[in-house]
């Protein structure tokens, strides 16, 4: 018998809300099988199940509250006999909504699980909460028709500043950053993908962080200080690469779900995961080990951000490649000055598990990459 | 389909991509990107949910035409106006060599 317990999805994550179970006893699950959702400080995720099996037994009942680590169900072998059930109330119905409508519906003491969502899978948009507030009028004082904690949440967006603030902190107070930038010429690299991409379907269209996540993990095979974590006084390497790419939300509030093993992908699979990565995060709908599993991040500030990125490692990982802005600027090639698309990249890392002089090499094996665009 | 329709495609397929976003908040003469704070990623999700909707490849090179809800309606407007015309020359072709 296996116990199903409420994951940790991210250094900062302490309790998480019970939405829904997508399984019950008796259900067969296999292993990455969403089994549950569970409302996070980073929005609605879709938890999976690590083991193959069936479900026996639903311990923590829907709309409630719990630490990490606690036994939410059990899973059981096949040929195990089934436990007798719990009475587990399965009140509240299925409810996701969007980090802004979770929000507004606070500010506007609407109970979100009333609302009909019309966003992507049926979530509640920010707009639906809107319209039933203008249609339904003043709320009714606590619908409290829910096993919903009695305590009252904190609103969304404040929720999810306080667990950015928490790993932060922990990160810049924990972690002995050390930082080193390089430009890298990206001529070559535009060039090949406005050419890739007048040819290209709509569907197969690259930007510039497909190429950046690329690199980042093609380098890493042999640089393993840079991918894992960082436990008990020692680095564990990690179990593949998956590349956490940092996504702001337009609300406020960050998250940096994994495109899983990028290093054996290629490039317009990973601009397909960081596409869907994208509209999921922004629809509150992303799964449990996208949240849990990055072993380095990349953060890119896009086409309006800043020149470059000096970021707070997330612990316990033990790196983090920052992209700026690519701009045009004057460089010198072979004796000449021309004018080139840039970008600064910048590495943070961490000073336990390597020094500068491999985090140099890091930086140069990645510049290497993006020279020849056509290989990556 | 009329201007009218395009333009619920259009906000459709923003907001899905940009879920937080009111609609009746949209301002259609200004641009997308300033208005919502949406990235190259965000907009290329946008260009790919119009896609899925209306069949129409928007290529880089005319990113700037549809940048604001109006101009992308005036402007996919065009090009499915393009295409019926396209399509329905091609049937009376057909029909005419039939009818020889």
């Amino acid at each position: 018998m296996h116990e199903f317990r409420m994951p940790m999805l991210g250094a900062d994550m302490e309790a998480g809300t019970l939405v829904e179970w997508l399984k019950h006893p008796g259900d067969a699950v296999k292993r990455g099988d969403i089994i549950a959702v569970v409302d996070t400080q980073k929005g609605a995720i879709e938890v999976e199940v690590f083991e193959d099996g069936v479900v026996d037994r639903e311990i923590v009942p829907v709309g409630t509250e719990v630490p990490v680590g606690t036994v939410l169900a059990t899973i059981r072998r096949p040929d195990e006999p089934a436990s007798a059930p719990v009475a587990a109330s399965r009140v509240a119905r299925v409810v996701r909504a969007v980090p802004a409508a979770r929000r507004r519906a606070a500010e506007l003491g609407i109970d979100v699980s009333m609302v009909t969502g019309t966003g992507p899978g049926g979530a509640v948009t920010r707009d639906d909460v809107e319209r039933a507030a203008s249609t339904a009028g003043p709320a009714p004082a606590a619908p409290a028709a829910s096993a919903a904690p009695a305590t009252p949440r904190p609103a969304a967006a404040s929720g999810m500043r306080a667990a950015i603030g928490a790993a932060m902190s922990r990160g810049k107070r924990e972690i002995p950053h050390y930082y080193l930038t390089t430009t890298i010429d990206l001529d070559a690299a535009m060039r090949w993908l406005r050419a890739r991409n007048e040819n290209a379907q709509i569907t197969g269209r690259l930007l510039p962080i497909a190429l950046f996540i690329k690199a980042v993990a093609t380098s890493i095979a042999m640089f393993p200080d840079m991918n894992g974590f960082w436990i008990d006084g020692a680095l564990q390497p990690g179990p593949g690469v998956h590349v956490g790419c940092a996504i702001a939300l337009r609300g406020g509030g960050l998250v940096a779900p994994a495109v899983h093993d990028a290093d054996r992908k290629d490039l317009t699979t990973i601009m397909r995961a960081v596409l869907d990565l994208t509209a999921r995060a922004r629809a509150g709908s992303l799964k449990s080990s996208e949240l849990a599993d990055p072993t380095i991040t990349v953060t890119s500030l896009g086409d309006e951000g800043a020149d470059s990125a000096f970021g707070i490692i997330t612990p316990p990982q033990v790196a983090l490649v920052g992209f700026g802005r690519i701009v045009e600027q004057p460089r010198a090639v072979s004796g000449a000055v021309v004018v080139r698309p840039v970008v600064t990249a910048t590495l943070a890392a961490d000073h336990r598990a390597s020094d500068g002089h491999r985090g140099g090499l890091f930086l140069a094996a990645i510049e290497r990459r993006l020279q020849q665009p056509e290989v990556l | 389909m009329t201007p009218a329709e395009i333009q619920t495609v259009v906000i459709g397929a923003l907001t899905r991509i940009a879920p937080e976003v009111p609609p009746a908040s949209i301002q259609p003469g200004v641009p997308l990107r300033e208005q919502f704070d949406l990235d190259s990623v965000d907009f290329l999700n946008f260009m790919v949910a119009l896609h899925e909707r209306l069949g129409i490849e928007v290529p880089e090179a005319d990113y700037a035409q549809v940048a604001t809800v109006d101009r992308a309606v005036a402007y996919l407007a065009a090009k499915l106006a393009a295409r019926a015309a396209a399509a329905s020359g091609g049937t009376t072709m057909v029909g005419t060599e039939r009818g020889r």
